[in-house]
């Protein structure tokens, strides 16, 4: 079990913000150019921010980079993919979220290039989890996914958190998701991030 | 053995060439017109200059004098290779980068074939030493103003994937691997395929120089195989020198990806 806490964590023109997730699943919103993105960016330590993030006695400023991105799975908006075959950028080749995600096992062997956007949207999914993070930060991870696989990635990243017991930051824009997935919601408003009740 | 002197009128016709091509060029609206003309006239001017400083170099032999051209031809090549990228680093890194790995290259080769290879005596004989180091610096200018100009513009292009493979736990070395690997080989590439090329496609110009100043054919070919030999070595290393230190910069300690450090 993990927890994520975030202190005085202070990114582009934000107040700094400190909160803690207790292996328990938050929304964040708010709107566009709010700087949500920033703020998940900040977490995985990608940008220069200041103040620091704790994923439990770990200190992000103390520990390698590349070790705190393996525990802080970042999931951009947009994923990115530099081989041709989608399977070359898996560690495992066998797991069981393809198929949880709609994906069929010949998926690893699809080209980049011919995937719609929505494939590649759940193959990053996949691609994340795989390596087992133990946080998830979500940036708008159902935006270009259809109404069935909305719901297949919920299930997907819930039963995750059921498994592991880990903290996850989900970025979302439509009320009644968030309304399905939490009841802790955060939202950024006037560059300053508040708890809301949702 | 004895050279033929081009009078200034034979230099004039050459230049007329020069000059035809120029008009030619305005009528079908290259836009090249005013660059030809410039160049042309920067060659004469350049080339009479360091004849002249060759001349009054060559006449005294001053380890001093040979540096201080040596330095001044170094941050020469240094400006041209930070003018020819696209995006360069910023601040002192966009000169420093690609002066600092030619010299080390450059200067270090050379010295090395003064006096281990050649056996000039003394080592600096400015005969030897500054032609061997001009055209080292010639060649592994365009070698490392290639290797960075596609490090540079590919990570800026591939901002994505850079970041995406940091997410997913790579290091900065990994993460941008396949760049700077695409970097180091595109600064390459013109050598080996000028070593490939030489004496079947290209009579090299400085072997060219010394066959029509009357030097036994074979030596000149000798000289001309140690020369390429240097500038291919030369050019790999200093290409692999600059990408290595610059792709390193374009991360911070915490290996984030820091374009804003390109101008």
């Amino acid at each position: 079990m993990t927890v994520l806490n975030i202190s005085d964590l202070k990114v582009h023109d934000l107040h700094p913000v400190s909160f803690i997730i207790d292996k328990e699943l938050v929304c964040l919103s708010g709107p566009s150019g709010s700087g949500k993105s920033l703020l998940l960016r900040a977490i995985a330590d990608l940008i220069v921010h200041q103040g620091d993030t704790y994923l439990d006695d770990k200190k992000c400023s103390a520990v390698n980079p590349v070790s705190w991105r393996q525990w802080v799975g970042l999931l951009p908006a947009e994923s990115a993919w530099w081989f041709d075959r989608v399977g070359d950028h898996f560690k495992q080749q066998n797991h069981d979220y393809l198929a949880e995600l709609n994906l069929p096992d010949e998926s690893l062997d699809w080209e980049v290039a011919r995937c719609s956007t929505g494939e590649k949207q759940r193959l990053a999914i996949a691609r994340l989890l795989q390596l087992k993070p133990k946080a998830l930060l979500l940036d708008e991870p159902t935006a270009s996914l259809d109404a069935e696989s909305v719901k297949k990635v919920e299930s997907v990243i819930q039963k995750y958190i059921a498994e592991f017991n880990v903290p996850v930051i989900w970025v979302s824009h439509d009320n009644e998701q968030i309304k399905r997935l939490t009841k802790r919601v955060f939202r950024i408003e006037n560059k300053e991030i508040k708890e809301v009740s949702a | 053995m004895n050279v033929i002197s081009l009078s200034t009128l034979d230099l004039s016709l050459a230049a007329l060439l020069v000059l035809a091509l120029a008009f030619i060029s305005f009528i079908l609206k290259l836009g090249l017109t005013n660059r030809i003309i410039i160049a042309a006239i920067r060659t004469v001017l350049q080339l009479l200059l360091i004849g002249l400083v060759l001349k009054a170099l060559f006449a005294q032999v001053s380890l001093l004098w040979v540096s201080a051209l040596s330095i001044l031809m170094l941050l020469v090549a240094g400006r041209e290779v930070m003018a020819r990228q696209q995006r360069r680093f910023g601040g002192i890194w966009g000169y420093g980068l690609g002066t600092l790995s030619m010299f080390v290259s450059s200067f270090a080769l050379t010295v090395y074939a003064l006096i281990v290879i050649v056996g000039t005596d003394p080592w600096y004989t400015p005969q030897y030493a500054i032609p061997l180091l001009g055209m080292m610096l010639g060649n592994t200018m365009t070698g490392v103003a290639l290797a960075l100009d596609k490090l540079t513009t590919t990570a800026w292009q591939q901002r994505a994937i850079i970041e995406a493979r940091l997410i997913l736990g790579q290091d900065w070395r990994t993460a941008i691997g396949d760049i700077t690997r695409d970097s180091v080989r595109i600064g390459m590439i013109p050598m080996i395929n000028a070593m490939a090329a030489a004496g079947l496609v290209s009579l090299p110009g400085m072997m060219t120089g010394q066959i029509l100043s009357g030097t036994d054919p074979v030596e000149a070919v000798k000289y001309q195989i140690l020369i390429m030999f240097l500038i291919t070595a030369g050019t790999g290393f200093s290409a692999m020198l600059a990408t290595w230190i610059g792709a390193r910069h374009l991360f911070d300690d915490r290996q984030r990806l820091r374009l804003e450090r390109l101008s």
